[in-house]
């Protein structure tokens, strides 16, 4: 296992803070404009989420499958814009750290200097991009690094071994490690790549580690939490705020927060 | 500013996969390897003789190459110019994308893969990558925007007549970029099975610069049989349709170190180059139909295959260096170029190359004289259907 070799910033601070208690990390996704979207986030705060992951809404969501692709088009058609989420992102108080999950193209259009700043100024700490590869990641990170925003780079399944490594050391807050082939949704078991991708890194690096796409509900994040420092929790979030409200989401944090605080999630 | 000399050889982009500024590979990590492996595995089989062989076999005695060149005397005379089509509608399947698919079919059977997918438009991609797939042994799902399965549905039927899956992609605007959309979000799953056919010159690198290549042999018959045809002479201009651009490039490629015009023409609705911006979609950086914040913009054409806001990285390449030219025209000019061809020259051309007619036609009384080389890309049977509804009575 190597030692992260940067300065950790305010994300991978707080994770390393809450591991070194000994407590699973949970950060539920909440797609940005759709209605109830603030309340969503003030619900998963007070009930355990360590941290909150805002997707903006884009209109080609290919790492997404169709609960957030739904959640994506409604939040469009209500009017959202890259603009407006970050708004009303200001005004929310809550003592988590905030983690914006965008497609390149919304950087891209903003420009990278102006786009980092931006989120910086609503308060948000790290980004996740995921169509931007390692290769193409230099010319964003560079104007992240500088903000600062801490930018989570994802691990999939396919990587090679010696791929990882380099994956990892340009990773800042934490190591996203993709749970599954395959997009964000709901699935009836956790693959078993998602215990396997996080034990391949775990082997390589002292950044938290979080396992995220198909970890969809409570049981499933406890078992990747047999290995994992935590879980983001995605579709199966969404689409409780889609169909029941924010409240249904404040409800639902609580009760993955209690299956991965229970005992067993930290025997193996 | 400095005048850049203008290129008169095409690019063979590097490992960033760039074409100038555009290109590159903007996919999610799960499908970089899935891209590497490609690019390796498409330059071992290019660079393998017995591969071009094989290629070139099918090509020949399969898909009918090399196809002809016709004049067009008729029309030819009726607008005052010289004008010559490159026949690739008479390609089995009917169309251009014949050329890319036996390639890639061809390509993933050697990469070990069991199953390809693809994207398509107006099903033509769709139907040479069914037809590839049953001919190759290989498992195909096809996937296609609801509005085009409806509007192509005789492309939706002989894509499942020869074996293939069809699936319709009810996403976003619900034609080509969601047909892609629904295509990569397969492959993020399938990756380690699965090949993925693209359809045109994009996506993420090498689809690009591999498609030009298999697409390549247009040009590179064209430029020798215009030669024979006109004493040795290469055209004023060359002239194609561009969606994603494949047909155009596979052209273009024959030509661009003559002193040849290069003329992509794009719908008015689907404009990516002339309306466009620079923008990252589909693994590519291109221009883009897109609002102030990204948003991709839905594309809206008469014709399905052109109905998409983006457009293959290298014609933005050749438009910004001033290479090629990307005129759009509108609807109404294609439905009228769609009916002259047919009726001056007894050839039904598809909806996408009534595109280039229509430019042509426009374009004619500032091109007296001059030599036109167009292609064909595409039988226009696949339209008719459609063309009936909208010219119902009008025709006697």
């Amino acid at each position: 296992m190597k030692l992260a070799a940067h300065q950790p910033g305010a994300l991978e601070t707080r994770l390393r803070e809450i591991r070194t208690t000994g407590r699973k990390i949970l950060v539920p996704y909440i797609t940005g404009g759709l209605t109830g979207w603030i309340d969503a986030i003030r619900g998963a705060a007070a009930n355990g989420a360590d941290a909150i992951e805002i997707g903006i809404p884009f209109s080609d969501p290919v790492m997404d499958g169709p609960i957030i692709q739904m959640a994506s088009e409604k939040a469009l058609r209500d009017g959202a814009t890259p603009t407006s989420i970050l708004h009303e992102l200001r005004s929310v108080d809550v003592d988590v750290p905030l983690i914006v999950m965008c497609y390149y193209n919304t950087v891209f259009r903003a420009g990278h200097a102006r786009f980092a700043n931006a989120l910086r100024e609503a308060g948000v700490v790290a980004a996740i991009v995921p169509d931007l590869p390692l290769e193409e990641s230099p010319i964003w990170c560079e104007s992240a690094d500088a903000a600062p925003i801490e930018t989570v780079m994802l691990a999939a399944p396919t990587a090679p071994d010696e791929r990882l490594p380099r994956v990892v050391e340009r990773a800042r807050g934490f190591v996203y490690a993709v749970g599954l082939l395959g997009v964000t949704g709901e699935r009836s078991e956790l693959a078993t790549t998602a215990v396997a991708m996080a034990t391949r890194l775990k082997k390589i690096t002292d950044m938290p580690v979080l396992v995220g796409v198909g970890v969809s509900n409570a049981e499933q994040a406890r078992q990747a939490c047999t290995v994992a420092d935590g879980v983001i929790q995605g579709a199966s979030v969404v689409r409780r705020l889609l169909d029941e409200g924010a409240d249904s989401v404040a409800n639902y944090v609580a009760e993955v927060r209690a299956a991965i605080d229970s005992p067993l999630s930290s025997k193996r | 500013m400095d005048a850049k000399p203008i290129p008169t050889e095409l690019l063979t982009p590097g490992a960033d996969g760039r074409f100038g500024e555009f290109g590159g590979r903007f996919v999610p990590e799960t499908l970089v390897p899935a891209c590497e492996e490609l690019e390796a595995a498409f330059a071992d089989a290019w660079n393998d003789s017995l591969f071009r062989t094989e290629l070139d076999d099918l090509l020949r005695e399969y898909a009918g190459r090399p196809s002809i060149l016709t004049e067009c005397h008729n029309l030819g005379a009726q607008l005052g110019i010289r004008l010559i089509l490159k026949r690739e509608d008479l390609n089995h399947t009917g169309s251009h994308k014949i050329n890319s698919v036996l390639g890639q079919a061809l390509l993933a059977k050697r990469m070990g893969k069991k199953r390809i997918i693809a994207e398509t438009g107006a099903g033509q991609h769709g139907v040479a990558s069914a037809t590839a797939a049953a001919l190759l042994g290989l498992e195909c799902k096809v996937y296609m925007g609801a509005v085009d399965v409806e509007r192509q549905s005789l492309n939706v039927f002989r894509m499942k007549l020869l074996g293939a899956t069809v699936e319709a992609a009810n996403s976003g605007s619900r034609t080509l970029k969601d047909a892609v959309n629904e295509a990569m979000r397969d492959w993020v799953a399938s990756v380690e099975t699965s090949y993925y056919c693209i359809g045109s010159v994009m996506g993420p690198h090498p689809y690009p610069f591999m498609v030009r290549q298999f697409q390549s042999v247009i040009g590179k018959e064209a430029r020798k049989q215009f030669r024979e045809m006109c004493d040795g002479a290469d055209p004023n201009i060359v002239v194609a349709c561009v969606g994603g651009g494949s047909n155009a490039m596979g052209i273009f490629s024959g030509f661009i170190d003559a002193k040849t015009r290069l003329v992509g023409v794009e719908p008015a609705g689907g404009a990516a180059v002339g309306r466009g911006t620079p923008g990252v979609v589909h693994g590519m950086k291109s221009f883009l139909m897109q609002d102030e914040y990204g948003q991709v913009q839905e594309a809206h054409s008469i014709s399905a295959g052109l109905d998409y806001p983006g457009v293959g990285p290298e014609h933005s390449y050749l438009a910004s260096v001033g290479r090629a030219e990307y005129p759009s025209v509108n609807d109404q000019e294609v439905i009228e170029g769609f009916k002259l061809m047919a009726r001056a020259e007894g050839i039904i051309p598809a909806l996408e190359c009534a595109h280039a007619v229509a430019w042509i036609t426009k374009e004619a009384p500032k091109i007296q004289g001059q030599t036109v080389l167009m292609n064909l890309s595409g039988r226009g049977d696949k339209d008719v259907a459609q063309m009936m509804t909208i010219l119902g009575d009008q025709l006697s």
